[in-house]
């Protein structure tokens, strides 16, 4: 943006340079502001014109022209409450488990053996060109062949566990396998940001131990970057369809496919309202992150 | 007195083929502030890194008072360190930085406030406790980085090129600080600097290292007036390199003859050390040396002389810059005192000697 914005500041030098060159740059600016409007239009077309139009169709009603009674409905329609909270804990979970398996892991990795950086690099970057697809199927052997091989040991009663409808382990598993890529760069930029090797030691030499000087240097300095990650986290759980569906668990997702077949006005509707739930989550972990920025 | 004594023996590191240290012994003695001077790569700060505890050696020992300490985990060593690049905890506070090491030892708050405020008034900054790192220069937080070292009482402090990221004057302001602070606190310091004058003015001693070795060790006259080696003559300091004849313990050099100090070499083709300061310029007219650049310093000016094949460095009194202009024909003559020598190894010992134009 800031190159953007020189008109003002520069107005005076404008003329000279102008006289000396003909055919100089002055339209350059005004070129610009053109194609800023232009990209800006197009974002907004392409991002404005579903959710409008998904909104319309849940005000519309064919008697009384204009009715909210499908926002209504949500509150009400059977299962609502609960898949929004098992995906919002599922969430939760997933978030816990992949910052306490990527953190210290990179933090490590950076620290005593830079040389690791590409592998653990690739090895994070690994799930995004595997398609949920491969992976479904994946699982849903492991959890056949398990109960078979496994019936006398303690790791049946894992496994039988892990698949609890009411809190399925198994998609906090697989959940935590399609976040790393991006908890993995989220992580990677804001340590890149931050000099960890010189806090670290600075932290060490002061007697600090590595549990304390993880939660009270590394992590408070980190505040946005992890909150970026939790919130890519986030908001891939409440999105993932696939998966879940194909497990037959029923996320929320999963929940607003299934009433869409009854009640296309209500999925149309929490669809819009998920989408603003994201966005003021978004917006509160943005503003967390940017809380931080300016107090650093 | 508060500091330990620091022994390191027979210090090794290898870095995937680099000899990082290379067999390095050094004793520091209680009180002592040590400077470790070298080269760019010699160990210096591999060498802290071990007395840090951050390094682990491949062989050899760290001794703090005697007792062994080399594979103590470095939380639990009783060193201060302030590091090269500014590491303040950015997301707290001065006073909770200063406080950090205290706080992690679990000390009352109200007591760990009342320690760093009076460390702040140590280093002379005692209205910044609620201000935060990116609020201070350089040097502020350089001294914070130091008030935060000292708040546990180490018995050892290692500093590693702390003031090389500050501008001169900063740089000369605050080391005469460190130096005040350390000499009233009486703690034992390693004080890591590639800058020979800041190793010669703050330090009690001064250890050269080359290539992971000690090469010279001792106080900072002595360094500079007798230097043991020609690395070390040529690293503190600078030194002229000029041939001269060797005969018994006087050596022929530029027509003068001076007696020699030091180990003689075996044979009688040598070089004689010089410093620029002990270099006589008078115009003379009818002489060949010649003065080629000469810049100003201020108080002193630096000439590049011009002798046949030799070209020599010399030092004289700023106010003899305009008589000493470059292009002046000039008549060079060394002190009267012992001088060093070393064999004639390198390159330029192979210039001939060329006697014939001066006197
Ligand atoms: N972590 C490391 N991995 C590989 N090589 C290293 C590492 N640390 C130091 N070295 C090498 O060991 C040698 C000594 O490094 P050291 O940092 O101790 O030098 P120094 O004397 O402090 O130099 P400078 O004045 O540039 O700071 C160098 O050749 C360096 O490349
Ligand atoms: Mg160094």
């Amino acid at each position: 943006m800031a190159a953007l914005t020189p008109a003002g500041p520069m107005a005076p030098v404008t003329p000279p340079a102008i006289a000396a060159g003909p055919g100089g740059r002055a339209g350059r600016p005004r070129r610009i502001r053109v194609w800023r409007g232009v990209v800006l239009l197009v974002a907004a077309v392409y991002f404005l014109v579903p959710l409008i139009a998904s909104f319309t169709f849940t005000v519309k009603d064919a008697s009384k022209g204009f009715t909210l009674d499908a926002y209504g409905q949500i509150l009400s329609a059977e299962g609502f409450g609960k898949s929004l909270l098992l995906s919002l804990g599922l969430g939760v979970a997933t978030i816990v488990v992949v910052l306490l398996l990527t953190l210290p892991a990179m933090l490590a990795v950076r620290l005593s053996v830079p040389k690791l950086k590409p592998v653990l690099e690739i090895l994070c970057t690994l799930p995004l060109v595997v398609p949920p697809i491969t992976f479904v199927a994946g699982i849903t052997t492991i959890l056949q062949w398990g109960p078979d091989h496994l019936a006398d040991t303690p790791f049946f009663q894992t496994i039988i566990a892990a698949q609890n409808p009411d809190f399925p382990v198994v998609l906090v598993l697989a959940y935590v396998i399609l976040a790393l890529p991006f908890v993995y760069r989220a992580l990677d930029a804001g340590l890149g940001a931050l000099d960890a090797r010189t806090l670290v030691e600075a932290a060490r030499n002061l007697g600090a131990s590595w549990p304390h000087l993880l939660f009270r240097v590394i992590v408070p300095n980190l505040r946005s970057a992890l909150a970026s990650a939790s919130f890519l986290t986030l908001a891939l759980v409440l999105g993932e369809f696939t998966i879940a569906s194909l497990l037959h668990y029923q996320t929320f997702p999963v929940w607003i496919y299934t009433i869409s077949g009854s009640q296309a006005q209500v999925s149309v509707a929490v669809s819009v309202f998920s989408l603003l739930i994201t966005w003021l989550l978004l917006l509160v972990l943005s503003s967390a992150g940017a809380r931080q920025r300016s107090g650093s | 007195m508060n500091g330990a004594k620091v022994e390191l023996r027979g210090l090794r590191r290898n870095f995937s083929g680099t000899t990082a240290l290379d067999g390095l012994d050094l004793t520091i003695e209680p009180g002592e502030l040590i400077a470790l001077l070298g080269p760019s790569g010699c160990g210096k700060t591999t060498a802290l890194r071990c007395v840090a505890g951050f390094e682990q050696p491949d062989e050899g020992a760290v001794l703090i008072d005697g007792a062994d300490i080399t594979r103590v985990p470095a939380n639990r060593r009783d060193a201060g360190m302030v590091f090269q690049s500014y590491s303040l905890f950015p997301n707290l506070s001065i006073r909770d930085n200063v406080a950090f090491g205290l706080r992690v030892r679990k000390v009352a708050a109200a007591k760990r406030h009342a320690r760093a405020q009076e460390l702040l008034e140590l280093i002379g900054l005692p209205q910044i406790g609620e201000r935060y790192p990116h609020q201070l220069s350089g040097g502020q937080q350089q001294r914070v980085a130091l008030a935060r070292a000292l708040a546990l009482e180490p018995r050892v402090l290692l500093l590693d090129e702390p003031l090389s990221a500050l501008d001169a004057k900063v740089r000369v302001t605050l080391r005469e600080e460190i130096r005040r602070l350390q000499l009233s606190l009486g703690i034992t310091t390693i004080f890591v600097t590639h800058d020979q004058e800041e190793a010669l003015s703050m330090a009690d001693r001064v250890a050269v290292l080359r290539a992971g070795r000690l090469e010279q060790v001792a106080d900072p006259a002595t360094l500079y007036d007798r230097p043991t080696t020609a690395f070390v003559a040529e690293f503190v300091g600078t030194m002229n390199r000029i041939p001269g004849k060797l005969s018994g313990r006087t050596v022929t050099v530029l027509g003068q003859d001076l007696p020699v100090e030091g180990d003689v070499p075996a044979t009688s083709d040598v070089e004689v050390l010089v410093r620029p300061e002990t270099v006589i310029v008078t115009p003379d007219p009818s002489s060949e040396a010649m003065i080629l650049v000469s810049s100003f310093r201020g108080s002193t000016s630096r000439l590049r002389v011009q002798l046949g094949d030799l070209e020599m460095l010399a030092d004289v009194p700023g106010h003899d810059t305009v008589r000493l202009a470059p292009g002046t024909r000039v008549r060079v003559e060394l002190v009267e005192r012992p001088v060093l020598v070393s064999a004639s190894s390198d390159v330029a010992a192979a210039v001939p000697v060329s006697e014939h134009d001066v006197v």
